[in-house]
């Protein structure tokens, strides 16, 4: 018979709520918005009415200089959000097409059930996403 | 202080193998019946004996499993029949689920619907109660009108219903028991003055049928659709009741094996109700497994179900609305269903479901298919605890304790624990 039991491990234990994870979460870093930026895009994951706003500022060579992050969601997504705002700092676009969900696994330090790992990769989606658009657009985004 | 646990149902999570099921460490409670509920051993048997027995395709073989397979699919809406009182088994269609039966009522009624004419559901609806009417409303150009809810007391506000429900109106379609707020909806009412402007009512009595007696004909009602799976039986199958002065007036919107009479090349007539309404091979195994659920709560006795289900949430919702930074949505517990949707602040929905799970309870994170009552109700997310047959006042208490656990993760670990 096909074993349809989830891995313990989906089951988070103890580990999912690390103090890091709780850390990002009610101290985000680079949590804010700038008047103006290189590119800004906004996401909404329907599902969870979570929904989250990046602004990238961009050098010349496509280099990600700063970033900042607002909106609302689970400590999953606000932890991924953060963690992820100063990962992709200093990273070119073509760098961070290429950050995966196991990049952000190893961010969050825990591996997570498909339920929240939607909630992780809420922001990664927004900062590929917005990539592209500054890519298609130039400054301003869309 | 020491609560004696007044449930009448003590020993029946031993009729519900999936209960004794560890989650990591720790025994399953499962709060999430609005969404699905669990089986009892009969109806796993009576499934299983079906087709090792019995299978085979419905009102057609001449030959003995044909006609035992026929007998007990038929004996399944018989059966369903009795259980929510209507006039005979010419009545009850079988569907595949609650949104099924809501989807091809919308459909069998579209004919009915010209422009300029009204269609009325209310504030509260799961999608599938909305969508259906919303859409068939935009294709006949009709005006789709709300019966509001009353977000102080959480029951529907029928203080206008004379200038809602209008003689425009042709179809007005009600939840019997709203799967967010657990409201119960005064069908009888509302289907009165339906009825003075010539409308026909519909019921969506998915959160209604498995947690409370059901009389069709005294709701008033014309139409009433539930689901298998959420009364304990399978998923797969769900009904449409209609009454059959209707039904036989009504035309078929799927078409093929079962559902006709005599067919030409050119033209085709109906079988009688209800199986002009069943197109192609129906959900025998399924209807089988209905009708051991229904043979199971009817063993309970439908009136202590809800004497069960109304202390149980009553139970709970006096512990939950105890908690600090807790919200709960909807009306006090007695005139609910078995259903407390909350936020426990500061913990997001999602991760209030993860800790729960860890501590092997299941509830619902979300906006529970009803996305513009979240919207009303300006929530992006709430979490559901759904209570059935099988919950305890013990599970309650470790609910509570569960939830209090991740307030105070969640507030840095320096809230003391009340």
């Amino acid at each position: 018979m096909t074993k349809l039991e989830a891995p313990e491990k989906s089951f988070a234990g103890e580990g999912m709520y690390r103090e890091h994870i709780l850390d990002h979460y009610q101290h985000p870093r680079n949590f804010g918005e700038w008047k103006t930026c290189s590119v800004q895009h906004t996401e909404l994951n329907p599902v969870c009415g979570d929904q989250l706003s990046f602004q990238l500022n961009v050098d010349e060579k496509g280099k990600v200089m700063d970033v900042h992050f607002n909106g609302q969601g689970c400590a999953i997504s606000i932890a991924s959000a953060s963690l992820l705002s100063d990962e992709i700092k200093g990273k070119t676009m073509v760098q961070i097409q290429k950050l995966d969900k196991n990049g952000i696994q190893a961010l969050l330090g825990i591996t997570l059930g498909p339920a929240r790992l939607k909630c992780a990769m809420l922001s990664l989606d927004i900062v590929k996403n917005a990539c592209l658009i500054y890519q298609k657009y130039g400054k301003g985004g869309k | 202080m020491t609560h004696v646990q007044q449930n009448s149902f003590s020993s029946i999570q031993k009729e519900f193998p999936i209960l004794s099921r560890k989650i990591g460490k720790h025994s399953l409670v499962y709060l999430d019946n609005a969404a699905t509920t669990q089986k009892p051993l009969t109806v796993l048997k009576a499934m299983d004996a079906y087709y090792r027995l019995h299978n085979a395709n419905v009102h057609r073989g001449i030959y003995r499993l044909a006609e035992e397979a026929t007998l007990a699919y038929e004996l399944a809406h018989q059966k369903t029949a009795d259980f929510i009182h209507a006039q005979s088994m010419r009545e009850i269609i079988f569907t595949r689920g609650t949104t099924d039966s809501l989807n091809m009522l919308a459909r069998m009624l579209s004919s009915s619907v010209e422009k300029g004419d009204e269609i009325v559901v209310s504030q509260i609806e799961h999608h599938s109660n909305l969508i259906p009417w919303q859409q068939l409303a935009n294709a006949q150009k009709a005006a789709l009108k709300f019966i509001p809810l009353d977000k102080k007391s959480g029951m529907l506000d029928l203080s206008r219903i004379d200038k809602i429900i209008t003689s425009k109106t042709k179809i007005v379609s009600i939840p019997h028991v709203s799967n967010v707020l657990g409201t119960i909806v005064p069908i009888k009412e509302i289907a009165r003055r339906a009825h003075k402007v010539g409308a026909v009512v519909s019921v969506d009595a998915a959160q209604s049928v498995p947690h409370m007696p059901v009389n069709v004909r005294s709701l008033e009602c014309d139409f009433f659709s539930f689901s298998g799976h959420k009364m304990y039986g399978p998923t797969g199958i769900g009904v449409l009741w209609g009454k059959e002065s209707l039904l036989n007036h009504l035309e078929p919107v799927s078409f093929g094996g079962e559902m006709v009479r005599e067919v030409y090349y050119d033209r085709a007539t109906w079988n009688d109700l209800p199986w002009k309404f069943e197109a192609g091979t129906p959900p025998i195994a399924e209807g089988v497994g209905l009708s051991a659920a229904i043979d199971f709560l009817q063993k309970q006795g439908m009136e202590k179900v809800r004497a069960h289900e109304k202390e149980l949430v009553k139970y709970a919702y006096d512990k939950l609305f105890a908690l600090k930074n807790i919200s709960i949505y909807g009306p006090e517990p007695k005139f609910r269903s078995g259903v407390i949707t909350f936020n426990a602040t500061p913990v997001h929905p999602h991760d209030l479901a993860s800790l729960l799970n860890e501590k092997g309870i299941a509830i619902r994170a979300g906006h529970h298919c009803a996305m513009p009552l979240a919207t009303l109700l300006n929530i992006s997310a709430s979490a559901r605890a759904s209570f059935g047959i099988y919950n305890t006042q013990q599970e309650v208490d470790l609910l509570v304790e569960s939830i209090k656990k991740a307030q105070s993760i969640f507030s840095g670990g320096k809230r003391a624990v009340v």
